[in-house]
């Protein structure tokens, strides 16, 4: 299994890292029992991501997948970051191992729901829900190769 | 690049200039086929059997017909494990492994468990090793085979062989251990421990990869696992290495000779890296910390609150090498089989770090480990939405 330059790139030197205070939207998904866990905080200017922070516990991937889709999104508007697939985020990677495509669900679903905690705290309707993998009580981040540790 | 550390011996380990010497000449103008009547033949059976009468003397084996040449670790368990509980026909009965064994011993016991067998994985207690109460108490009447491993390759404790094989031994079973992690760390004679079978692995004792061993007691029924030319008395066919068994030989006999004083030295860097990487990493733990016995050259640590790829990875950018249970490390998606077994967290399995000492291996290293890991895992740390609520639990389950 190896890592696409890109990908080492952005597991080296995260882009923005941390969290936002007073951040107009939080998202947090994952689980450390299946280890990996991403938080994403934003704040929106005018239905834009203005500004974006992510942490992330997990391994080069989930932390380079995390780094890349805060750049695609920064700029983004809300339906635009909503729509972020988990392929596009792959394919700005340079492509991940396909043991690693899980991670990239972890990246784009981290965001949905962040955008979604925005519009429910102002009255909204959130747009990203129903299609966020980690909300399904089934979901099985790593189903192309069962992982019998998630279902703990 | 700064300095470079290798920390991952009980990966694989160089192959000693010395064996190297030892075995060119077998590529080149000593390359008989050890089968062959002819002068170039008889030369290569010669240099074949001394080798194994080489490797029967190290282990403590009076007759050199149970030294088995193989092709690794991997095949010696494997041919132990379908091989003992097959033979003579046999399609059905009880086997019993650990349940931290390599998957060179479950897979081929997961097998049998497909093939009319019933398997039961003993669980180790927490200390790391397997007791012998727990084995007496899985044996039953059908029970054929008994697999427990001496030192295990993960968290680095002995287990009481010479003890469980007696047990198994009371109860009519066969008894096989996979030594590939002990053969030439410490002291390995098989008559005091009584075992009917064992595996051993070249590349982990400064030998070449693709070479192994299995000792087989005498009079000990085998299924053959390699069908063709009869070859290692008929257990095992196939053109020997002729130069990957001599090489085999050479690397054991050169462990066997630097063991009273590298055993010692191993043992003190050991555990420079356990009192550096407690003191130096906060809420680290050693794991299987009670084992009563453990090798000289294996640690294991739990690092909360980092996963262990990033780790690694990050590691290896500081020029070092190690290894983690992290289910990201393996491609599997699970974490560490053997961390579970002892009862380590999900959670914290995913931060684990194995280090394994070597031949090369310098307090140098031991200190350019601990001074990059810090930094590491404070970074990590950091990047974790979840340390604070992970060090509250700590606190919690410290109290």
């Amino acid at each position: 299994m190896i890592y696409s330059d890109k990908v080492m790139d952005h597991f080296g030197n995260p882009r923005n890292v941390g969290v936002l205070e007073d951040a107009d939207g939080t998202g947090e998904v994952g689980n450390p029992v299946c280890g990996d866990v991403m938080k994403i905080t934003i704040k929106v200017d005018d239905d834009r991501i203005g500004d974006i922070r992510f942490q992330t516990l997990g391994c080069g991937a989930a932390i380079a997948t995390s780094s890349i889709v805060t750049e695609m999104a920064k700029g983004m508007t809300l339906a635009e970051a909503v729509a972020i697939t988990k392929s596009q985020v792959a394919e700005e990677l340079g492509g991940l191992p396909p043991a690693k495509m899980h991670c990239s669900v972890l990246a784009t679903d981290g965001l949905k729901k962040a955008v979604d905690d925005y519009l429910v705290r102002h009255g909204r309707e959130p747009i990203a829900v129903g299609t966020i993998a980690h909300d399904d009580p089934d979901f099985d981040p790593h189903a192309e190769e069962h992982d019998e540790a998630c279902d703990v | 690049m700064e300095r470079t550390s290798y920390l991952d011996y009980a990966a694989t380990t160089p192959v000693d200039p010395k064996v190297v010497e030892a075995m060119l000449p077998y590529f080149t103008e000593r390359f008989g086929n050890a089968n062959s009547l002819y002068a170039l033949g008889r030369e290569a059976a010669r240099a074949l059997e001394d080798a194994r009468e080489r490797v029967a003397r190290s282990i403590g084996v009076a007759r050199s017909d149970e030294i088995i040449f193989t092709s690794g670790g991997t095949e010696s368990d494997n041919t132990a494990l379908i091989g003992l509980a097959t033979a003579g026909g046999r399609s059905n009965g009880h086997i019993i492994v650990s349940a931290f064994e390599h998957h060179a011993v479950l897979e081929p016991a997961w097998w049998l468990g497909k093939h009319g067998f019933e398997v039961t994985e003993l669980a180790p207690r927490p200390d790391g090793t397997v007791h012998p109460d727990d084995l007496a108490a899985a044996l039953r009447d059908d029970t054929v085979l008994v697999s427990v491993m001496h030192g295990n390759n993960e968290i680095g404790t002995i287990q009481p062989i010479a003890e469980l094989a007696t047990v198994a031994h009371a109860r009519g079973a066969l008894f096989h251990t996979d030594a590939a992690q002990t053969l030439g760390k410490i002291d390995f004679d098989v008559a005091a421990l009584g075992v009917d079978a064992a595996s051993f692995s070249g590349h982990k004792i400064y030998g070449p990869k693709g070479t192994g061993v299995l000792y087989l007691k005498g009079g000990t029924r085998l299924a053959t696992y390699l069908m063709g030319g009869g070859q290692e008395s008929k257990k095992r066919s196939g053109t020997q290495n002729v130069a990957g068994n001599i090489g085999f030989a050479t690397a054991l006999e050169l462990m066997d000779a630097e063991r009273p004083t590298e055993a010692p030295r191993l043992t003190a860097l050991r555990d420079r890296l356990v009192s550096g990487l407690l003191g130096g990493i906060e809420y680290a733990q050693l794991n299987a910390a009670e084992a009563p016995e453990r090798l000289p050259h294996i640690a294991n640590f739990v690092i909360p609150g980092v996963e262990g790829e990033a780790m690694l990875l990050h590691l290896d950018a500081s020029g070092i090498a190690v290894s983690t249970g992290s289910a990201c490390s393996s491609g599997s998606l699970k974490p560490s089989h053997v961390l579970l077994s002892i009862g380590c967290p999900v959670e914290f399995a995913h931060g684990s770090l194995r280090v394994s000492l070597g031949r090369f291996t310098t307090d140098e290293d031991i200190d350019h480990l601990i001074g990059s890991l810090a930094p590491v895992v404070e970074r990590l740390r950091s990047m974790n939405p979840l340390y604070e609520k992970t060090v509250a639990g700590l606190a919690g389950t410290h109290e």
